[in-house]
């Protein structure tokens, strides 16, 4: 992932492209807050499933694990801020207690799924997966009885904001003169985080780990062979990947302030999937890309699909909803005939055309 | 070296069901030696391999390696232990540039974890500048360093097969074990393959060699094991083995076994 951001051999274009990243990203909500504030909710949404995107990168893109119960991970780290920080059982830990242990529970699980598949691969793997994502939602939906820990379908509400000392980041306040709402200021710290983990995320695939993974993907019985220990190096990337979803799952909780097992059906997990793919497996500059599209791309068609409908027609043709996924099943299908390969791909593919390396 | 053996197998056994792939295999490798695995398609040879890295248990028998018994280790840990391999039918790792694949050689003589690798740390960056100072030396060394960074599977047959040594080199070996790496060379490749494969014993690595290029094993190898049938029938330097009866009668067929057991 050197063609991006490379000082070495365009300082003036990557510096200019860097800031001007930097400063749009910084004024980003003001202009969504102009056209509401949902935007700046859908934004802060996206950014989880960016979240979700990079961590299911580690274990489908560069482990080669197919995954399919990826949002368990999720629903675990939601379902711990949410028993730790609401009235449900009286607790009110602060948030930064509680994303460590939520990322570190979800970590658990991440080897829970992996020690019983490291024999796995493919479709086998994709089914185990698949049923443990629903085991997990399964047991959220009924573990209200006999002692009530979920609250079954209900789901928990009253969950905390984040808050640090006196700063509530749910409330509105006027700060040096700019009136933040609640999520603006929550933009602001999931942005802080998303740096942290993308730069997380480029410093594993560089590395001795990052390296071992894509061993396991291309050939598990050459890796071996070379002296990887593929079972502690694959459980690696289900622990690693897991973790990231338990994040994304606290701060999910904390910005609804209510959540049910509904939110994390099996669709979700296929959703962070198609990120994966569509921006390209591997690449984490294209899973971002996938993930902010999947997940703008169906809120921009809400609001366009039935102005567009009465300005061609002057009524309503068409159910909006069933429009909407219809226009983005077909997107998909486009994508993946043209663009096999996803939107960026995986940057050893582009390798091939540069001048080799001196020693 | 306390002694001159380097690998010791004894009473090797491996069935796949009612096929009786090695039946007691034994043999001695010593120190500095390329040693020479022949024999005709489907004799063991492979499943000799696959035995020894752990790819398979053995259902009887035991290697003894540099010292110590090798038994029942895992692939990963046989590398460890100073054994690397390269495959019959080449297995790289195709998506990945070539220098990678021998940086990922590195692997099992490196330590940095994922603390190292998030917090890049000083001792992390030394080990990572000496992982890819070492990769291109190797990469030099087998002579494919113009395509240091084409992806592995865009490199040439050959310099697949040359690859795969420098990746198993990585591991710092001290016995190569090589499944075929003249397979599909012509002349010339298999030419400087030869003066490779001698360059490796020069700087100090033992080689166990699996061929069907006759050329090649008997001009290279100091001896060679001949199997069939999963059973060793000769074993002894190039030139003795060659004049074996029951080493041509396995590569010519059993007509020719009665006429001879009738002559030795």
């Amino acid at each position: 992932m050197h063609s991006f951001f490379d000082t070495g051999k365009n300082p003036k274009l990557a510096w200019t492209g860097l800031a001007l990243i930097v400063v749009t990203l910084l004024v980003l909500p003001w202009a969504l807050a102009s056209m509401g504030t949902a935007w700046v909710r859908i934004t802060n949404i996206a950014i989880l499933y960016v979240f979700l995107a990079l961590g299911l990168n580690i274990v489908v893109g560069f482990a080669g694990l197919l995954d399919l119960g990826y949002i368990a991970f999720y629903a675990v780290g939601a379902y711990v801020y949410a028993l730790l920080a609401s009235p449900h059982f009286n607790l009110h830990l602060p948030f930064w207690l509680i994303l460590p242990i939520g990322a570190g529970i979800a970590c658990m699980f991440g080897v829970l799924l992996g020690a019983p598949t490291l024999k796995l691969r493919g479709d086998y793997l994709a089914i185990v997966t698949l049923g443990f994502g629903e085991i997990i939602r399964i047991f959220l939906n009924n573990l209200s009885q006999p002692i009530n820990i979920t609250n079954g379908p209900q789901g928990i509400y009253m969950i905390d904001p984040f808050r640090i000392g006196d700063f509530n980041f749910a409330r509105r306040e006027t700060i040096l003169g700019l009136d933040f709402t609640g999520p603006i200021k929550y933009y602001y710290f999931f942005l802080v985080v998303m740096v942290i983990i993308i730069v997380i995320n480029l410093r594993l695939q560089d590395s001795r780990i990052g390296r071992a993974w894509e061993a396991i993907r291309e050939d598990e019985v050459a890796a071996r062979a070379m002296g990887i220990n593929t079972r502690n190096i694959k459980l690696l990337a289900f622990a690693m990947g897991a973790s990231f979803g338990g994040v994304a799952g606290g701060m999910f909780s904390a910005i609804q302030g209510f959540i049910s097992p509904e939110s994390f059906v099996l669709v979700e997990s296929v959703m962070v999937l198609a990120m994966v793919v569509l921006g390209g497996m591997g690449n984490i500059w294209g899973v971002i890309l996938g993930a902010v599209l999947l997940s703008f791309v169906p809120e921009v068609l809400r609001y366009t699909v039935t102005p567009v409908q009465e300005a061609l027609f002057g009524r309503t043709l068409l159910d909006p909803e069933v429009i909407r996924m219809l226009l983005f099943g077909l997107a998909l299908v486009l994508m993946m005939l043209f663009r096999p390969a996803g939107i960026l791909p995986s940057a050893v593919r582009k390798r091939e055309l540069e001048t080799p390396a001196k020693p | 070296m306390s002694t001159l053996a380097l690998l010791v197998a004894k009473g090797i056994t491996k069935r796949f069901g009612g096929v009786q792939a090695l039946s007691d295999v034994g043999f001695t490798i010593n120190h500095g030696e390329i040693y020479g695995l022949i024999g005709p398609n489907g004799a063991g040879k492979t499943s000799l391999f696959n035995v020894l890295t752990g790819i398979y248990l053995p259902d009887g028998g035991e290697f003894t390696f540099d010292g110590d018994p090798l038994s029942n280790l895992k692939p990963n840990d046989v590398a460890a232990r100073g054994i690397a391999r390269t495959f019959q039918n080449i297995r790289l790792f195709g998506n990945l540039s070539a220098l990678e694949n021998v940086m990922i050689g590195r692997h099992v003589r490196t330590n940095a974890g994922v603390w190292g690798a998030i917090s890049r740390n000083a001792g992390a960056r030394a080990e990572e500048a000496a992982i890819h100072k070492r990769a291109y030396e190797l990469i030099d060394y087998v002579g494919v360093a113009k395509r240091a960074n084409s992806l592995a599977k865009h490199l040439a047959y050959g310099d697949q097969r040359r690859l795969e040594i420098a990746r198993a080199l990585a591991t710092e070996p001290k016995l190569l074990a090589l499944d075929e790496p003249a397979a599909g060379m012509n002349a010339t490749e298999t030419a400087s393959l030869k003066r490779l494969l001698e360059d490796i014993r020069r700087d100090g690595t033992t080689i166990l060699l699996i061929e069907h290029d006759m050329k090649l094993v008997m001009s290279i190898c100091d001896r060679v094991l001949v199997l069939d049938y999963g059973k060793k029938i000769a074993e002894g330097s190039a030139s003795a083995v060659q004049n074996d009866p029951k080493v041509i009668a396995a590569y010519l067929g059993g007509e020719v076994t009665l006429n001879l057991k009738g002559t030795t």
